[in-house]
């Protein structure tokens, strides 16, 4: 392994985090200190949605035809990542984004709602379906609909928007996808592969298509809203629209720059298993202690995203931890991509302040004292668990 | 002979490789094909072809697939390669690969006939909407369908089959997704995370919408008869590129890794480099910039000088050569400007023109063939090169085979969305 030394230590120096709560650190820190659902039971009941807060897009796409290139998922995306590079005082450096690396966790576009739904009313009816689906197919889609259902195009849209072009590189692959894109970056950074890269990723979950797909797994949770633990044991995920970019840079390099770094990565492992019982949490439980053990952090924020198994397991793992726990879907809801690097901003936010937030319910208990460090936990819906420590920046903190 | 690189990291060896285009399965017929000037391109059979402008593609007819979907074909091809470059390789155990997977993965979805089926469960006589559809997912015993159609299940599959270590990574950066999952194994060895590591592109998304989207895009050659000539990358009356399908693997593995178990070494992966472009979502930038920075940024991680002739220079240029017209003319200017005059003299051939544009995969399968170009010392040509672009005054391999012994040589890969890719590969360890 090459040395780990502090110069290449994986620092956050931008965070660009916009959901139901607001936009912003700020804004996040203030919703979560005074907790209060923000939830939508009505658009798409029975299913409850947390649902993007309002965007002032042109702040971040100034020009309207971007605007229009996109579906929502990706004006999501951009704005967010728009918002880390502010964060970082990295907007519109031109020589920097040249050369910032950039890795995007991506689901993939929306439908166009109308023209599936007439498509799929008509085709019983047509003398020949399979003609009539190609002719309705070339006729009534639009031609630019692609480019805003690729997954590499929230990517492309970052590159063509806020001009990051020193690479490009999409994950794809739910909740796992988010945390995978974390620890590829801060590897590369680690190892001197990589000085400065952008990572995130966009989930709007206020569109039918996504509702369909998890409806189809009964994965959802119906009617009034619950936080997670207290959905147990029924369980069910209620999604969340979420964007959020890191900017992720090595400390030698945040230092040319002069910029404050906000928190430490100071270690992301990530597995999978076919989730017989006990086989997530064995993975957690080697993950945790490979970054130090329980000692190492005085909180856990859990991505785990309410369905029943998995969390489950998860919040029994947690117990045996023994540390203040929050499980951040009951306030973002379940992002999916954007999950992981969602909770990885909220527990930066955290550790740079000295406070964690207060409990989001009965079940969740105090936190006393400012974090020492903070893991950061996901469990994919079906596949994939995580783990990450975030702490202090300080370089003295180093363990 | 060291086993690190110019820079003091690993190299990286290439010990297995794996294969499936339309052409055929497996090293032997892929290679005979391809050398003979063979096209794998024909009149689409999977499905009703009535109303559509391209009604070709190089689809993989020959694998059959059990409820057939992007994802179970892209599936089926991914574990038929792997399955070839282990044992190829010969590394680890029966489903205990001792390294991460690493795979490019066109984006999942769910197609028109489940659709379909959730409408006719939906029984709705007016006025259907997404809301019915949900009802009678809901309502029903679609299951299956919430796992196939996750992004994560192609890759879940194969980890799972083959016991590849930690979170599989499925990459998608359009027709670069090849490259980016080299690059991504290359990277993991060299610091050191891990001593082999298997790469997968997969690619089987020729169904009704797919194609339309891409022709909606007027990115396809709607030259339907005969379907062999369609590919013409480089020719004067080039009209676009051929969707295809096919599937590559690669085990990847530290030169000192192979060695010490007395792997045979197939190749070396010498570097890698990529740029992106934010010009445009379709267009790449007219001053080739990014084209120029992936190749240039190759170069230099492999540690190699554009104007280096003989045993230690470029040999061959594996083009991406789609057949665009706007592609072949961007790659030349891109490659005129990173090697100058030399490349006028520099072969560069189009596997496009027999295998059409394998999409995801195209960058995992062509730079195989570029590692056999180099192995087995015989240029692929460039088929249907029977009008010269007087614009392009490129050594394209026309239409015929040709020997050549190569040392080096570069596989290029460019994405809609502008991602590009580069990847520098090496003969031999030097």
């Amino acid at each position: 392994m090459i040395p780990m030394t502090p110069d290449r230590d994986a620092l956050i120096t931008g965070i660009g985090l916009i959901s139901c709560l607001g936009e912003g650190e700020a804004a996040h820190l203030a919703a979560l200190d005074a907790f209060a659902p923000v939830v939508d039971e009505s658009s798409f009941a029975p299913y409850p949605v947390h649902p993007m807060t309002a965007l002032a897009l042109d702040t971040q796409i100034p020009k309207r035809g971007d605007q229009r290139q996109m579906e929502a998922w990706q004006r999501i995306g951009v704005y967010a990542a728009g918002l880390a590079l502010d964060s970082a005082k990295a907007k519109g450096d031109t020589a920097l984004l040249e050369r910032m690396d950039m890795i995007v966790a991506a689901g993939g576009g929306e439908r166009d709602y109308a023209v599936d739904a007439a498509i799929l009313a008509a085709l019983p009816k047509a003398a020949d379906p399979d003609l009539y689906l190609n002719e309705h197919l070339m006729a009534d889609i639009r031609p630019t609909l692609f480019l805003a259902q690729l997954s590499n195009l929230l990517a492309g849209n970052i590159s063509i928007v806020h001009g990051v072009i020193g690479s490009s590189r999409t994950f794809m692959g739910e909740e796992a996808s988010g945390a995978d894109a974390l620890h590829i970056a801060c590897a590369r950074i680690e190892a001197g592969q990589s000085e400065i890269c952008l990572v995130g990723g966009s989930f709007n979950a206020q569109r039918p298509d996504a509702i369909l797909h998890d409806a189809m797994g009964h994965a959802l949770w119906r009617g009034r809203f619950a936080p997670v633990w207290s959905r147990l044991p029924a369980g069910g995920t209620i999604l969340g629209s979420v964007g959020c970019f890191l900017v992720v840079e090595s400390r030698a390099h945040a230092r040319t720059r002069a910029v404050a770094p906000k928190a430490r990565i100071a270690g992301i492992r990530t597995g999978r298993c076919g989730r017989a019982p006990g086989e997530a949490a064995a993975n957690a439980a080697r993950q945790v202690a490979a970054l130090g053990g329980a000692a190492a952090a005085s909180a856990v924020l859990s991505g785990a995203c309410g369905t029943a198994g998995p969390t489950a397991e998860e919040r029994s793992f947690l117990d045996g931890l023994g540390l203040p726990v929050r499980a951040v879907a009951t306030a973002l809801g379940n992002s999916v991509e954007a999950s992981f690097p969602a909770a990885v901003a909220l527990a930066a936010i955290s550790v740079a302040r000295g406070k964690l937030f207060p409990p989001l319910e009965a079940a969740e208990a105090a936190c006393a004292g400012p974090p020492s460090g903070v893991f950061v936990t996901s469990w994919g819906i079906w596949r994939g668990e995580a783990t990450a420590l975030v702490v202090p920046a300080e370089e003295s903190g180093r363990g | 002979m060291a086993d690190t690189d110019h820079l003091g990291r690993p190299i990286v060896a290439v010990t297995g490789t794996g294969i499936i285009t339309s052409l055929g399965q497996g090293q032997t017929e892929n290679w005979r094909a391809l050398t003979s000037g063979v096209s794998g391109i024909h009149r689409i059979t999977r499905f009703p072809i009535g109303g559509l402008r391209t009604m070709i593609a190089g689809t993989v007819d020959f694998i059959p697939v059990a409820e057939p979907s992007a994802p179970a074909y892209a599936q089926r091809l991914a574990e038929l390669v792997v399955e070839e470059a282990l044992g190829e390789s010969r590394i680890g155990r029966p489903g205990d690969f001792p390294g991460p997977l690493f795979m490019a993965l066109p984006p999942v979805e769910m197609e028109w006939p489940q659709r379909r089926a959730l409408a006719a469960a939906a029984a709705v006589n007016d006025g259907l909407s997404y809301a019915d559809l949900i009802r009678a997912a809901d309502g029903g015993h679609f299951e299956p369908w919430f796992e196939r159609f996750l992004f994560g299940s192609v890759c879940e599959g194969l980890a799972s089959r083959f016991g590849t270590k930690g979170s599989p990574i499925a990459t998608s950066t359009a027709c670069a997704s090849g490259g980016t999952a080299i690059q991504l194994g290359v990277e993991a060895i060299r610091r050191g995370a891990c001593e082999a590591a298997l790469v997968v592109g997969t690619d089987a998304s020729v169904n009704p919408e797919s194609l339309i989207r891409f022709s909606l895009l007027s990115a396809l050659s709607t030259r339907n008869d005969p379907p062999s000539a369609a590919a013409r990358p480089f020719s004067k009356d080039r009209d676009g590129f051929v969707m295809a399908e096919g599937a590559g693997a690669l085990v990847l593995e530290s030169l000192a890794h192979a060695r010490a178990r007395g792997a045979v070494i197939l190749g070396v992966v010498e570097g890698c480099g990529e740029a992106a472009d934010g010009f445009h979502r379709t267009r790449s930038s007219p001053d080739g910039k990014p084209i120029i920075a992936c190749m240039t940024r190759a170069l230099a991680d492999a540690g190699l000088r554009p104007d280096a002739v003989g045993p230690g220079g470029i040999g061959y240029v594996n083009a991406h050569g789609t057949g665009t017209p706007e592609n072949d003319k961007m790659e030349w200017v891109g490659i005129a400007a990173v090697f100058g005059e030399r490349a006028l003299a520099l072969p560069i051939s189009s596997n496009k023109s027999m295998i059409g544009h394998t999409l995801t995969a195209a960058g995992t399968i062509e730079a195989i063939f570029t590692l056999y170009t180099m192995r087995f010392g015989l240029l692929p040509p460039t088929i249907n090169y029977d009008i010269p672009d007087p614009a392009l005054p490129i050594d394209c391999v026309p239409n015929t085979a040709r020997p050549a012994k190569v040392s080096h040589a570069i596989s290029n890969s460019f994405g809609f969305g502008g991602q590009n890719v580069c990847v520098v590969l090496g003969a031999e360890p030097s």
